[in-house]
């Protein structure tokens, strides 16, 4: 092998390799968390974007953490949000909530207080009137985790 | 004791957006706790939240164990007439509470 054919050999070697990289999801989801979402929005596709997940990024306790989902959108009877889905990523169960909105909803925005086991992604899908699917994620660091301590 | 508190606006003019909040007391066991010998705490939680104006739904949520105690919800309602809010929490152990709450519309 002479010198030429070999640093081609590794400029091709190392493109493929980049290419791999580039090739595999960003982040890698857990199963329960990509079939609990694949429940809600079955083959259509879940694009990134109109949803805004609100939750402090650093949480001290995750018995009671905090989260506003908003949606933008007119909740006009043409084209409203019908529903908004919460999962996470590492809790006993995938699911956190529901919730189903009519157009008389006036906003898409729902608060609650949720339970967060331990540092981890909240995922918030939200169905449009249209059929689509968007979502947002947040990545949240908890100190001290809830759901699994023993009852006292 | 199960109680709940909601707040909503007494008056709102008409085709407003008004913010509705909702808090029903109640422990949310999430059944995934054991006691100190070892014993599973069943589950006792809220399933299902309804809330409906003049009797027909705006919103509605299914509630899992990751939501926290007293389960707390805002949410936004528009109001074209004076009316009344019915709210509903159903739960395991044959849960079961309502509240409601006016108002008026010019």
């Amino acid at each position: 092998m002479d010198e030429s054919t070999r640093r081609e050999f590794f400029a091709l070697a190392g493109g493929a390799a980049m290419l791999t990289v580039t090739l595999r999801p960003a982040e890698a989801t857990p199963d329960m968390l990509a079939s609990a979402i694949r429940n809600v929005v079955g083959t259509a596709p879940v694009k990134t974007g109109k949803v805004k997940l609100d939750i402090p990024p650093l949480v001290e306790n995750g018995n009671t953490v905090p989260m506003t989902v908003s949606v933008a959108s007119p909740m006009a009877p043409e084209d409203h949000v019908k529903s908004i889905h919460v999962f996470n990523e590492k809790n006993p169960q995938p699911n956190i909530g529901n919730f189903y909105l009519s157009p008389q909803a006036g906003r898409a925005q729902v608060a609650t207080r949720i339970r967060l086991a331990d540092s981890q992604k909240v995922v918030a899908v939200a169905k449009l009137s249209d059929g689509t699917f968007w979502s947002a994620s947040v990545d949240v660091v908890v100190t001290l985790a809830a759901c699994t301590e023993e009852v006292i | 004791m199960p109680s709940a508190l909601v707040n909503i606006p007494k008056k709102a003019k008409r085709g407003d957006v008004i913010e509705i909040k909702t808090l029903m007391s109640h422990i949310m066991e999430t059944g995934y706790r054991h006691t100190a010998s070892g014993e599973a705490v069943a589950r006792d939680i809220i399933t299902s939240f309804t809330c409906r104006f003049n009797g027909a739904e705006i919103f509605r949520a299914d509630l899992f164990p990751a939501i926290a105690a007293n389960p707390f919800f805002t949410f936004f309602a528009t109001v074209t007439e004076s009316g009344k809010f019915e709210f509903e929490w159903v739960g395991d152990k044959g849960f079961s509470e309502t509240a409601s709450a006016s108002i008026s519309v010019e």
